[in-house]
């Protein structure tokens, strides 16, 4: 076991650790009615202390479990030390979950109370209350519209703070008791259960201890160099271990502030204004700012776009050349110096992106196209891979090791190995202790002696020594003619163009390659405003021709780069549809981390399915849809049906030479 | 969560009482002999079908038009009629059926002109920007600020209103008319041309100005979800003259409601 300080094994001991040595730094900002407020180490500590006393005098003891629900904002990260103060655990909640989903998370953790962002989240705890017996107060954080609720259940989180304020002047020993009971946590307590969105079944809590937490956090601080003039922003779903971690537990240990945006729909304005050093996003954050540059170019003047243009010539040639800090001749650098001035600092400054030292993308596999963009405009993206049971960090490129198609080497302290099957393995001080209350699960998952199955697929790339993933193990499958047949493969090469938003490739055990799709609304739309196709609805627009015609081409292109591959080459895409609503994480087609739920699509949206390989030019599909209250409707349409053409492996070299 | 109030006697003192009102074009009479009230913290809803003389009433009451006969009495003071700055004076804000923005200014510079009547310092002062007058913009700043949080548009606090969608406009001129801190909030058909996610965003705002805010609310809906949903009572206007005026229940069975609605010929053979 790895050991780390007696005295700094907690996130709450860090907090103490931090007021004393840094408590003027700033620990945290949010920005509210329009100005950013600062809490320093040592009032973060005054208001997470009073906060936590409260929350013993409601009664939370050491090992109770309670809810955190609601958006990135400081009392529900200082909720969660308060709680940990006391020896209990937080179950953050994503706060875009259904009720339903909510209910199953809270009563299988048995939590006990739920501190709450809002009225909306308040609503949704209390329409299942009745399923959680044990569950007592509701602490919210925005009193807004909540005045004529039930007081009994309700209680402010100013109003908690109070009860503990109260206490520590009235009881001279409450604060040598609090600080005892800070005293009395240790390394190998649980820090936090995670519930993962889980792509197949309900959710699992993964328990991650104080040592899992910090060892893996201090990891990543050293190998980044990450100290405590960083500033990030959170705005990553609580319930995430990315937002855990990058937010909450680095931010402890390395003393770097964290801030919260003014509301979920702002973050690039906040992010602006703060000038983030380090940033963590899923590829779909890179792809649409990418986008909505070049929609935005598309519409610019003659002479910007022309400067535009050339400029991002010379950044791809020379870019991520300088950002390797390889020779460049003198040249080269002098006009990317030019196109910093005038194009590359404006874009990352519009973006907020103008001071990152570090960025990451990880979750998905990221267009190399999209990822050599923002390397050549002078952003030091890079790409890890991680897992909830890993406490992140599995895999991770170092500084001037940066290719597309690899997720990076193991992260220090982190071993890994390939399984017979091509199933990637890792052992780490990381490694979560189990999932809560299921055992069966755990075992499947973790091998006594400390490996964890990944599930994924993947292999060492010979040439850079990193690891690189293909698709999750389970989804590799064969076609009728055992062609080996990688979904994930295929749909990743549709999404790096801008106009396909999701792709969903079916094909395992079935004679060919079909592959529904989801168009962009903003990519496609700009198209269409700038080629006349007037539409009225998103339906409207998908059904339209002529995206029929511009999405074929792209399917097209990607039959041709498959076809150049031999391993892939037979499972070329024979037919295609588009699809007459978006996939939406509502109506279960998505994980709240917007990955696919590929088998509950296929079932959803089975006639589809069915007029793929009956031949059928076209199908009538209707689907109940869920909107964001909770209200449901039906959405019907005519999808249409395109063949494609394959191409032969052989035929490549005459393409090639056409 | 809203408590049901019933008919008239949960409700506060009137606030505005309309008699006898009548007002006509020419030839066209808008309103005959239209009176009801409208008490202290309710939200009044004034529904009909179209050409009945409900947006006719809404310029009554805020002194766009000037009734021919008839009185109105506001906050106990009864006047023949008003004109627009007096009512807006006299604490009457309104939002239009079609919208009165100042296009090319930002969100927050449009809700910022609502507070132009609660501004004290002259010309001179804000020119020079200093001291009292500081002290004031600094203080109305935060007022508004606080708008744009309650109506949850941070994040187009400086983007110029002509270029949001049309949903989001609604919002903003919803937040101008708040910024003048009404007794009385007039809204002209708010829900009009919105999705139903718009739609229901909308109708929690406005009861949340109603109880946060505590203002009072008349509101012309053709949505009949909506009024239902949302008032305490509601007057029924059909050819200018009021056909019914009880509690959403009521108005529902009201046999002339029904009539009105349903397209019954209106004596005029077709």
């Amino acid at each position: 076991m790895q050991s780390i300080d007696g005295s700094l094994d907690t996130l709450p001991k860090l907090l103490i650790h931090n007021a004393k040595v840094i408590g003027a730094r700033p620990a945290m900002r949010q920005k509210d009615l329009g100005i950013w407020n600062t809490w320093s180490w040592a009032q973060m500590l005054d208001e997470i202390r009073a906060f936590s006393i409260g929350l013993a005098e409601l009664g939370l003891k050491r090992g109770d479990k309670f809810a955190i629900i609601g958006s990135n904002r400081p009392r529900l990260y200082w909720a969660m030390c308060a709680g940990q103060a006391l020896g209990a655990v937080p179950v953050p909640v994503y706060a875009d979950a259904v009720a339903e989903e909510m209910a199953f998370v809270l009563a299988h953790a048995e939590v006990i109370l739920a501190v709450v962002e809002d009225q909306e989240q308040v609503d949704k705890v209390i329409a299942v209350a009745e399923r959680l017996p044990r569950l007592g107060k509701l602490i919210y954080d925005e009193p807004r519209g909540l005045k004529d609720y039930d007081r009994d259940r309700l209680i402010s989180f100013a109003d908690v703070q109070a009860i503990g304020r109260t206490k520590l002047t009235d009881d001279d020993e409450c604060l040598a008791r609090w600080e005892a009971a800070v005293a009395d946590g240790k390394a190998d307590d649980l820090s936090v259960i995670l519930y993962t969105s889980g792509t197949t079944g309900r959710s699992k809590g993964v328990m991650l201890t104080h040592r899992n937490t910090i060892v893996s956090a201090r990891n990543a601080n050293a190998f980044d160099r990450l100290d405590q003039n960083e500033e990030v922003i959170a705005y990553l779903p609580l319930a995430w271990v990315g937002d855990y971690i990058f937010s909450f537990v680095q931010a402890y240990v390395a003393g770097y502030c964290v801030n919260c945006p003014e509301a979920p729909d702002t973050v690039v304005q906040d992010r602006r204004e703060i000038g983030t050093t380090y940033a963590f996003a899923p590829p779909r954050v890179y792809e649409n700012v990418l986008t909505l540059t070049m929609v935005r170019m598309a519409d610019a003047g003659a002479i910007k776009r022309k400067a535009f243009d050339f400029f991002i010539g010379v950044a791809r040639r020379w870019g991520e050349k300088i950002l390797d800090g390889e020779k460049v001749p003198i040249g080269g650098r002098l006009l990317y110096a030019v196109g910093r001035l005038f194009v590359y600092g404006p874009v990352l400054n519009q973006f907020g992106l103008s001071r990152i030292r570090v960025a990451y993308t990880a979750g998905e596999a990221i267009g190399p196209e999209i990822f050599r963009f923002w390397r050549a405009m002078g952003m030091n993206l890079k790409q890890l891979y991680g897992q909830t049971e890993a406490s992140v960090y599995i895999t991770a490129q170092p500084d001037g090791e940066i290719y597309a198609d690899t997720v990076g080497k193991p992260s220090p302290d982190v071993e890994i190995k390939i399984s017979d099957k091509g199933e990637v393995l890792f052992r780490s001080p990381g490694v979560f202790t189990g999932y809560y209350k299921d055992a069966d699960k755990t075992a499947e998952v973790l091998t006594s002696d400390g490996w964890v199955h990944t599930g994924d697929a993947g292999f060492f790339d010979a040439k850079s020594g990193q690891l690189k993933i293909i698709d999750r193990a389970k989804d590799v499958g064969r076609l009728n003619d055992s062609t080996v047949f990688a979904p994930k493969y295929i749909e990743n090469k549709l999404k790096f163009y801008p106009n396909i938003r999701e792709a969903v490739a079916i094909g395992a055990d079935r004679d060919f390659v079909s592959v529904m799709i989801n168009i962009d609304q903003v990519a496609v739309g700009s198209w269409a405003e700038r080629n006349n196709v007037v539409y009225a609805s998103y339906q409207e627009l998908a059904a339209h021709p002529r995206v029929y015609d511009m999405i074929a081409s792209h399917v097209d292109e990607v039959n041709r780069s498959l076809s150049e591959e031999e391993m892939v080459a037979g499972a070329q895409i024979k037919r295609f549809l588009i699809l007459h609503k978006e996939l939406d994480p509502d109506d279960g087609e998505l994980t709240r981390t917007q990955k696919l739920r590929r088998g509950h699509i296929i079932d959803r949206y089975s006639p589809l399915v069915e007029a793929f390989y009956n031949g059928s030019s076209a199908a009538q599909i209707s689907t109940q849809v869920t909107f964001e209250d909770g209200h449901k409707g039906v959405i019907a349409a005519r999808v249409a049906v395109r063949d494609m053409k394959t191409y032969p492996v052989s035929a490549t070299e005459m393409v090639r030479a056409a | 969560m809203r408590a049901p109030s019933s008919g008239d006697t949960a409700l506060g003192e009137v606030l505005l009482a309309v008699e006898d009102v009548s007002l006509s074009f020419g030839g066209v009479r808008a309103l005959t002999a239209v009176s009801f009230d409208i008490r202290k913290g309710e939200i009044r809803a004034i529904i009909g079908p179209n050409g009945a003389g409900k947006t006719s009433m809404l310029n009554v009451v805020n002194g766009f038009y000037q009734p021919q006969s008839g009185r109105i009495t506001f906050k106990g003071e009864a006047r023949n009629s008003m004109r627009p700055y007096a009512a807006a004076r006299g604490g009457i804000a309104r939002t239009f059926q079609n919208l009165a923005l100042f296009r090319g200014m930002t969100t927050l510079d449009n809700i910022l002109a609502g507070r132009s009547l609660k501004m004290r310092r002259g010309f001179f002062w804000q020119v020079i920007r200093h001291g009292p007058a500081l002290t004031e913009e600094v203080e109305h700043r935060r007022r508004v600020e606080e708008i744009i949080d309650f109506l949850e548009i941070a994040a187009i606090r400086k983007i110029p209103v002509g270029r949001l969608p049309y949903g989001l406009q609604k919002r903003v001129e919803l937040g101008r008319a708040l910024a003048m801190e009404p007794d009385l909030l007039l809204l002209d058909e708010p829900m009009a041309g919105m999705n139903l996610e718009e739609k229901e965003d909308m109708s929690r705002f406005i009861i949340d100005v109603n109880q946060q805010y505590g203002t009072t609310i008349a509101l012309i809906e053709h949505d009949m979800g909506v009024v239902m949903d949302l008032s305490d009572r509601v007057v029924v206007l059909d050819y200018g003259r009021k056909i019914a005026d009880a509690v959403p229940d009521e108005v529902k069975k009201d046999e002339n409601v029904i009539r009105a609605y349903l397209g019954q010929p209106h004596g005029v053979s077709a």
